[in-house]
């Protein structure tokens, strides 16, 4: 079968009718149900793992164990061990954690909000859009769960009895943001597993080994493709999009008031809710990008990830990251018009200040490399593409750095002002965070089917049931 | 199960593609036969249709769901901040009810969401470790690109003989014997 799928005639697309005749298909034309499912399943049960993948899963590995040493030096010396100090309290970790965040709401944002808006283009990559989003969230936990210093004690942030008789705080940002993100990481794991179901019945009845069809069996729960059972799975599925969508946009609201709704310069916004969570999807369909180029390739994966699904996420890149740079022309705008002096001092302090160079970065990565997405000629261009996917996801850490480093280290009073500089540790975590990252990745795109099998069978030709 | 069909679920007979499943099943149902299920590697549509299936309660139950999560979230946070534990918090009313919205959002979300999976798995029996069709070995292949129907032996109109002429007349690819 030959992998190249763009600028062939569509015959198997039901968006055709409006999307062109020139516009590539979402399958690449041939495939039936045993093809797609034997491609997808035989990747995973392969006996034979490709030498590369345990070069990766090394790589990822030795940043995921530093990771791991990280943390416990973390734990055994305390968070003075990073570069975190009055006036900089949070830095690094909370950039961290609102960056990984972000990441993690491109998947959700693929499965349900493109699910009801029935754009199919979302099916080929839908599962590991929503893989990514539960790494990228549990990668983000772990910084403010050890920036509390105590990290065995944070189940006190949950309402639970206790002979304290203490409670939380439900005023606070902070404690709405406890709420968001496990509500997110739970409905996140609960809208993957259930779109995982019918696939993992799949592995189970394909698979040759006996642990395969035990583990497979096991996790598939008895599912056989019942009629009756199908009817209440798909009505359960669209109920979960319909919950996640306000859900993921609820997410980083409440990530954005942890700033907001505090008073310093630079975080006092009404802009930020919107922005935030334009940003977020920015980041993480950029990340999406960034990981979906080289899968494709390596598992010659380019009859289910066509040109038409990099496309369609670069022009997404390009709308939120419009509204990103709207955002930014806000703040500029609010803290001139403001007539705060401390407003407009952080207008000066990111343009002409100690960070300024972060914030040129920051504009050139979001604001002005991207718009290069306007052009046919570099959506189409795969190395390109990943190149600016990738500036797209330094932009938006260096983002969240600008917000919180900057703001921080010179609010209202010259006297408190402060500066910030990484430690080893920070930049540890940092990378360790994205090597577990990646170590996750390569465990789920071995063990699990990257690409939902059951949907991408909805989508051909065959499965189209005529009138009677 | 009447005692001639011991020891059998039914009898299923096999398709190479959906619309012959759905045309099947529609002609098995205008048969008279009701206790039969249809099963397909993705979801049908016309297939549920032809089985003359209800309106699942499902959405009911994610409503009752979310409405708990919902009252129940707030409910916590008043009753912690106003009753067991009330704290002034730069002069706030302890009752302060629009700081109170994002977790009672959350709350609807999350009880609504387990409710949607939990209620899924519930109504469709899941997880059920044994299901007599998984003793016909082809079965296997409804998750890939086969279609089956199968007529139960508990129908009333179920006959070893009859039935199994009635289904090689839907002109399946085979039609076996399910083991109970």
């Amino acid at each position: 079968m030959n992998n190249v799928a763009d600028s062939r005639q569509p015959v198997e697309d039901p968006n055709r009718a409006y999307v062109g005749a020139t516009t590539p298909d979402v399958i690449a034309p041939g495939h039936t149900f045993s093809t797609v499912t034997d491609k997808i399943s035989s990747i995973v049960l392969t006996k034979r793992t490709p030498l590369g993948w345990y070069a990766g899963f090394a790589l990822a590995g030795f940043f995921a164990f530093l990771l791991f040493v990280s943390l416990t030096y973390l734990v055994f010396k305390g968070v003075g061990i990073w570069g975190n100090n009055i006036p900089v309290g949070w830095a690094f970790d909370i950039t961290n954690f609102v960056w990984w965040i972000g990441i993690g709401h491109a998947g959700t944002l693929i499965s349900a909000i493109l699910l009801l808006l029935k754009q199919t283009w979302r099916t080929s990559i839908n599962r590991f859009a929503e893989a990514m989003t539960l790494f990228a969230v549990a990668c983000a936990g772990i910084f403010p769960l050890f920036h509390t210093g105590r990290p065995w004690l944070a189940y006190w942030m949950l309402p639970y009895p206790n002979t304290m008789s203490l409670w939380p705080q439900f005023r606070s940002p902070l404690i709405w943001d406890v709420f968001a993100v496990s509500t997110y990481a739970t409905v996140s794991a609960l809208f993957w597993y259930v779109g995982l179901i019918p696939d993992l019945a799949t592995l189970r009845d394909r698979s040759q080994s006996r642990v395969g069809r035990v583990v497979y069996g096991i996790l598939a729960m008895g599912w056989r493709g019942s009629a009756r059972h199908w009817h209440r799975y798909d009505t359960a599925y669209l109920l979960l999009a319909g919950l996640a969508t306000p859900l993921v946009v609820s997410v980083h609201t409440v990530v954005s008031f942890d700033f907001a709704v505090g008073i310093v310069p630079g975080w006092h916004t009404t802009i930020f809710p919107p922005y935030f969570v334009a940003g977020a999807i920015y980041s993480g369909f950029a990340m999406v990008l960034t990981l979906a180029i080289p899968i494709r390739a390596v598992y010659r994966l380019e009859d289910f990830i066509t040109m038409r699904h990099l496309q369609n996420m670069a022009k997404v890149m390009l709308v939120t990251g419009l509204i990103v740079a709207y955002g930014y022309g806000v703040e500029a705008f609010i803290s001139w018009y403001s007539a705060d002096r401390f407003e407009q001092y952080v207008l000066l302090n990111r343009l002409f200040g100690p960070y300024a160079g972060f914030y040129a970065l920051l504009l050139l990565c979001n604001v002005v490399i991207p718009q290069a997405l306007w052009f046919k000629r570099v959506r189409t261009n795969v190395p390109l593409l990943f190149v600016i996917s990738l500036v797209i996801n330094v932009g938006m850490w260096l983002e969240r750095f600008v917000i919180i480093v900057l703001s921080l280290s010179r609010d209202f009073l010259t006297s408190s002002w402060g500066r910030f500089a990484p430690t080893f540790w920070d930049w540890s975590t940092l990378f360790g965070t994205i090597g577990l990252f990646v170590a996750l990745l390569f465990l789920f795109l071995r063990f699990l089917p990257m690409i939902s099998i059951f949907e991408i069978r909805t989508l051909l030709p065959e499965a189209k049931v005529s009138d009677e | 199960m009447t005692a001639t069909h011991h020891g059998i679920y039914g009898l299923m007979a096999e398709f190479d593609d959906p619309a012959s499943l759905v045309a099947a099943t529609g002609r098995a149902r205008r048969e008279g036969y009701r206790c039969m299920d249809a099963y397909s590697p993705f979801p049908i549509e016309e297939l549920h249709e032809a089985l003359g299936g209800h309106h699942t309660r499902l959405p009911l139950v994610v409503l009752i769901g979310g409405l708990c999560g919902c009252i129940g979230g707030y409910a916590l946070e008043y009753w912690s901040s106003v009753i067991a534990y009330p704290l002034n918090i730069g002069g706030k009313p302890f009752h302060s009810w629009p700081a109170f919205i994002p977790v009672t959002f959350e709350c609807t979300i999350l009880v609504a969401a387990l409710s949607a999976v939990l209620g899924m798995l519930a109504l469709n029996g899941l997880p059920q470790p044994y299901h007599p069709v998984f003793n016909v070995p082809r079965f296997a292949l409804a998750s890939r690109n086969r279609f089956f129907l199968c007529v139960e032996a508990v129908d009333p109109k179920f006959d070893l003989e009859r039935t199994r002429q009635f289904l090689e007349t839907l002109e399946p690819r085979e039609v076996t014997t399910v083991a109970d």
